[in-house]
């Protein structure tokens, strides 16, 4: 069938984080929360971080939206746990350009994030893969923003 | 009603996307444009192409004939007794901004209402913001019955002594709703409340006179009728238009420039201000030429075959999500639905890939979507080519790709 030449994007594990996302709940205490939303689809993230020592140790997140965002999401909550903030910054600078097509992700142990490198083929949703990971690098901002003073 | 035959008057339609033959079911957002109308445009740029109202030769004198001759068509199209009551606008947008920004700031004062409804695309929503905000006024909303259509039971307090101007769609772009005007007007003007109506999605699929509707407004644009993109009409009263300033000033709308003031030319001129999208109004006039030759009322019984057939094909798909009324006698020809829980924007891309187009998306309504209580939805609409076998394909084409999406599930 012709959907077949669509098996790059939906790849069986984005499916599989879209109808089983992980930490996909929200946590009773949180340092930072913050929503993302992308207007062109309606896709909406929320992201809740808890920090111990300068590391991620919660992570929970709530959403509605296409099968990429939410996938994208549910991928992001595995990446990041128990990386420090500059780790965080550094994962979502690589992914951001495994988006523009300028990192190489074949060469790489990326784990789950390889199977959204098959969304760059479709430009309209690189924005839904993104959402998850801007909402997080706006949350990392406002957390060192609200840490700094304390 | 011949659809093979009208389907031959639309070049587009011999298009294949990815391979496959184009199923066209996005006509609410534009539609596609007859030869006539894409001759008529190419036509005027090789052989007419003058600025109007200004030049003292041939030309120019044609090209405003022509476009003129379409203010007269849209006046006597849509049942306006008067040239003067056609406003030229960029689109429907433009059009409510007009009338948000002209006379509401004229009319509108700290305190007063304004009654939308709970279906109203942004462009029906946001003008009135931006006025009730600058005036201190208070938006209100007429809510909706469970099947999308207006909840009418508390509207005699909901236009209360505080309302100025009701504004309303005529047909909703996402529910298909068909809404009572000639019922709200009766209602509204006896307190003296305006009613501006929103049509876009309705004059384009069945008759419309606004002399008999009695609204005070009624707004629509070009391209969703088969005419090309960048021209919006206006109607309103000639004389609350004449009571109303200017919405835009400069080139063409004025009688005599100071250095400090200026005066106004009478109507429809003094709203319309700068030069025109004037290629696209001449070729506008053989989008309405068209549909007039097929019949407004054909093209009504046409689209309620298409919206019948396509809402009982989809109920029966598992897990099928149907907003809006079931009925096609309110109803026209739009279908928004949802397939299980893929997402609208996984159903276009996927149903892209057979060749159809479907919008997916908050449709510029997302009030409505917090309704609906849904982050978008999937819309199928139809118009005069729309055929039932492109319908059926579509409906079959959904049951591959809940299949494809649930694989290994």
């Amino acid at each position: 069938m012709a959907f077949e030449a669509l098996d790059d994007l939906y790849r069986e594990v984005i499916l599989d984080h879209f109808k089983n996302p992980r930490n996909h709940a929200p946590l009773s205490a949180f340092d930072v929360e913050q929503e993302g939303y992308n207007p062109l689809c309606g896709d909406q993230i929320k992201l809740q971080l808890q920090f111990e020592n300068g590391r991620v140790v919660k992570i929970g997140f709530m959403g509605k939206g296409c099968s990429i965002s939410q996938a994208s999401a549910s991928i992001l909550t595995e990446e990041i746990q128990g990386k420090s903030i500059s780790e965080i910054e550094e994962e979502i600078q690589f992914f951001k350009s495994m988006m523009q097509g300028e990192a190489n992700v074949e060469d790489q142990d990326v784990g789950d994030l390889e199977a959204l490198s098959g969304v760059r083929k479709f430009p309209v949703r690189i924005k839904c893969a993104l959402l998850g990971w801007t909402t997080l690098e706006e949350a990392l901002t406002f957390y060192q923003e609200k840490t700094k003073g304390a | 009603m011949d659809v093979k035959k009208i389907r031959k008057d639309f070049p587009i339609l011999n298009q294949k996307i990815h391979g496959k033959p184009l199923v066209y079911l996005d006509s609410a957002a534009t539609s596609q444009k007859p030869a006539s109308v894409i001759e008529a445009l190419s036509q005027y740029y090789e052989s007419m192409n003058a600025n109007i109202y200004r030049g003292i030769y041939a030309l120019s004198e044609e090209a405003t004939q022509a476009f003129e001759a379409t203010r007269k068509k849209v006046a006597q199209f849509m049942g306006a007794k008067e040239e003067r009551s056609i406003l030229f606008t960029n689109n429907t947008t433009e059009a409510i901004n007009l009338v948000a920004a002209s006379w509401g700031r004229k009319n509108v004062k700290a305190g007063d209402e304004i009654l939308l409804t709970q279906m109203e695309h942004h462009s029906n929503i946001v003008p009135w913001q931006l006025l009730a905000q600058s005036q201190g006024a208070t938006l209100k909303y007429i809510p909706l019955t469970s099947d999308g259509q207006l909840d009418l039971s508390s509207l005699d307090s909901l236009l209360s002594d505080r309302t100025k101007i009701l504004a309303v769609t005529h047909m909703s772009n996402v529910l298909g709703t068909i809404n009572p005007i000639k019922e709200l007007v009766a209602n509204a003007h006896p307190k003296g409340i305006l009613v501006l109506v929103d049509g876009a999605q309705a004059i384009p699929h069945f008759k419309i006179d606004v002399s008999d509707l009695d609204c005070d407004f009624y707004a629509f644009s070009a391209h969703k009728m088969l005419g090309p993109t960048g021209v919006g009409v206006l109607y309103g009263k000639p004389n609350i238009l004449e009571s109303m300033p200017p919405f835009l000033g400069g080139g063409e709308m004025i009688l005599e420039v100071y250095a400090d003031y200026a005066t106004w030319k009478p109507l429809p001129y003094k709203f319309e201000a700068g030069t025109p999208n004037i290629g696209s109004v001449i070729a506008f006039v053989k989008a309405m030429e068209y549909l007039e030759k097929v019949g407004m009322d054909e093209i009504r019984a046409h689209e309620k075959e298409i919206t019948r057939h396509a809402l009982l094909a989809l109920q029966e798909l598992e897990g099928i999500t149907i907003f809006g009324p079931k009925d096609v006698e309110v109803k026209g020809g739009v279908v928004s639905f949802a397939l299980a829980d893929i997402h609208p924007h996984d159903l276009g891309q996927l149903l892209d890939q057979e060749g159809i187009a479907i919008r997916a998306g908050h449709h510029c309504a997302q009030p409505l979507m917090r309704v609906l209580n849904v982050p978008a939805t999937a819309r199928a609409s139809f118009y005069l080519y729309t055929t039932i076998s492109e319908v059926d394909f579509l409906v079959e084409t959904l049951k591959k790709a809940r299949r494809y999406f649930y694989r290994g599930f």
